[in-house]
């Protein structure tokens, strides 16, 4: 063994007492930013699953047709322009929209929709709904709702719907009830509930009327139309770049889930930033603590390293010593605290769960999340342990041997 | 063995302590070692027999003046040069033996090697117990030097010293701590040494009959030698 590595473990081994209080240092430190990292991690994940569970990575529709006054601006005579009632309208030429769209490098899926707003009775109930035609198979690859199929399955041929639990609950159907739906124009559908959905958003469980293509394109007047295209996109939060993209490419209107959910992004990232304040905190906090360690260990040990260096030992090889101590100790107490963050996470995530079994809290224990928690907690020791180090590499050896 | 080029020549070294108000401690030394010699520095507390020794030794350099060792002269050798001078050259004794606490008697004889090569080899594992076994030590090998009593201390201190065959031993008060016996027993040694191996040794020392023993003495105060050179 390198002459550096024997001292410095052997160092380390003797002072048993200090080197238990630097490890559990490294040890806390590392399992706090593992525990917070994958906690926080997962809450986010498990947010953004909730929140597109229910809605496309990003949505195309037509331009808004603005009014626009007819007279030059010299007459004065009204000074607003009301924005006019948008009616439902398709996207020209859809088809080679939805090709040119598929193409689009990071676009997993494409979807053509009708919708609308409609009403939905039965009996005497009657309920405003927004009523989507779509595609099945399309659709089910944007948004795969077949797993939150609460009863009967996902049919949308012919006069089939699949409405949330909320909405059946509202109007008192089951599997099988005809449901009318009427628009404002006055036009009406009689469609058949195949299948009930539940995506734990009461909004959309109380709203969401799937029917298919040709049925909504019929209750509001598009024949062949689309009066929309929703994206399904490889990487999410690459959405609003290929949201630009596909605007750029098709002339249509564009919005990622990002900016319809700016609110929650702005949320995500300030849970962002507190966990890399305390994270920076706790490093600090570490490193503050082995480097003390190590200058008292240096303090105390100056006789011993002034004999090192009187029977031969270069300064380069003091300095390497005490590195090696604060690595060392950076590398075991990250693998403790790795492991100790583990038994945390795992703890807390089994401590509370949703009525459906899913942990309340779900973590998010990546491989990666431990390799930079051992380089850092490596790199924290190392770099702590550089003030110590050269001090004891400049100790003049004569007065260390006399004075200790 | 009067021709022979002297292990250590020190020539007109000053040294000067403090910044402000400056004490000189030494004031001119002049001496040369020998080959073979066994030479005792005697002189008062405070007359710079320690300050002499640690820049004979390499540990301090002087104010003006030089040291030349082995026929390698000091003066202008960086720290890492001034390391291994003195990794080759030199052997060292304390008065308070300085032996590693943490490290067993054969790893403390090991040392210097050690240090020196970065590497531990068989040999020098071999060599530091054949010296263990030289100071009477044979049985102590692995023990834990703070197992040891003074005088053992002290000896392992003296294998230590010779471990890497420096052509010059300085040792600092190496029986000051010492009982009569025990002090008797490291003289003996380090004669036995300077016999058989023609190892020079400085020995700094209070004790008159310690002194008398070696072959010259030289007697320093208020940092001039006195006598014996």
């Amino acid at each position: 063994m390198p002459f550096e590595w024997y001292v410095a473990l052997r160092y380390l081994r003797e002072g048993r007492a200090q080197t238990a209080l630097i490890l559990a240092a490294v040890s806390v430190g590392v399992s706090v930013i593992i525990f917070l990292s994958a906690l926080i991690d997962g809450l986010q994940a498990s947010l953004i699953k909730q929140t597109l569970g229910s809605q496309p990575h990003v949505t195309l529709v037509a331009h808004e047709i603005l009014a626009r006054p007819l007279a030059p601006k010299e007459i004065t005579a009204a000074t607003t322009v009301e924005r006019s009632p948008q009616p439902i309208r398709s996207i020209d030429r859809w088809q080679t929209v939805l090709d040119q769209v598929e193409r689009v490098p990071g676009v997993l899926a494409a979807s053509p929709a009708v919708q609308g707003p409609a009403f939905a009775t039965r009996g005497g109930a009657d309920e405003p709904v927004l009523v989507r035609g779509v595609d099945p198979e399309r659709f089910l690859a944007v948004i795969d709702l077949r797993p939150k199929i609460v009863a009967g399955r996902f049919r949308v041929a012919g006069d089939g719907a699949v409405v949330g639990r909320g909405l059946a609950e509202l109007l008192g159907v089951r599997l099988g009830d005809k449901i009318r739906l009427g628009t404002v124009d006055g036009r009406e559908a009689m469609v058949t509930v195949a299948g009930i959905f539940d995506l734990g958003n009461k909004e959309v469980n109380e709203r969401w009327a799937l029917v298919s293509l040709r049925q909504a394109q019929s209750l509001f007047e598009l024949p062949g139309g689309a009066s929309t295209i929703e994206l399904r996109v490889a990487e999410v939060f690459e959405a609003e770049r290929i949201a630009g993209e596909v605007a750029d490419l098709t002339g249509l209107e564009a919005d990622s889930w990002m900016k319809v959910n700016a609110q929650l992004l702005v949320g995500l990232r300030s849970q962002d930033s507190s966990k890399l304040m305390i994270q920076v905190f706790v490093v600090i906090a570490v490193m503050l603590g082995i480097a003390s360690v190590l200058i008292v260990s240096v303090v105390q040990k100056s006789r011993e390293i002034g004999i090192l260096r009187a029977v031969g030992t270069s300064s380069g090889r003091v300095l390497r010593i005490f590195l090696i101590e604060g690595g060392v100790v950076g590398v075991v107490g990250s693998l403790v605290g790795s492991a100790l963050g583990t038994v945390f996470s795992l703890f807390f995530e089994h401590l509370a769960s949703n009525p459906d079994g899913s942990p309340t809290f779900p973590v998010d224990l990546r491989p990666g999340l431990f390799l930079a928690a051992s380089a850092l907690a490596t790199g924290i020791g190392l770099l702590a342990a550089v003030v110590p180090a050269r001090r004891a590499a400049r100790l003049d050896p004569a007065t260390a041997i006399r004075h200790g | 063995m009067a021709d022979a080029p002297p292990v250590c020549r020190v020539e007109g070294v000053v040294k000067d302590y403090g910044d402000g108000v400056v004490t000189r401690v030494l004031h001119g030394i002049d001496l040369e070692l020998r080959a073979g010699e066994l030479v005792a520095l005697i002189g008062p507390s405070g007359s710079g027999k320690s300050t002499l020794l640690n820049i004979i030794g390499l540990l301090d350099r002087p104010t003006a003046g030089r040291v030349v060792l082995g026929g390698r002269d000091a003066t202008g050798l960086d720290d890492a040069g001034l390391t291994a001078l003195r990794g080759r050259t030199l052997g060292f004794i304390f008065q308070f033996h300085h032996l590693l606490p943490a490290f067993t008697a054969t790893e403390n004889v090991m040392l210097p090697a050690y240090a020196e090569q970065g590497f531990p080899t068989a040999a020098m594992r071999q060599r530091a117990r054949a010296l263990l076994e030289a100071v009477g030590l044979g049985h102590k090998l692995d023990a834990r030097v703070t197992e040891l009593s003074g005088g053992q201390q002290q000896r392992v201190a003296v294998a230590r010293a010779l471990a890497h065959e420096p052509r010059l031993v300085l040792a600092d008060e190496p029986t000051g701590n010492l009982d009569t016996e025990a002090a008797h027993e490291v003289f003996a040694l380090m004669r036995r040494f300077n016999r058989e191996r023609h190892t020079t040794f400085l020995v700094v020392t209070h004790d008159g009959r310690i002194a008398e023993r070696c072959d010259r003495v030289l007697e320093i105060l208020d940092g001039r030698i006195r006598a014996g050179e």
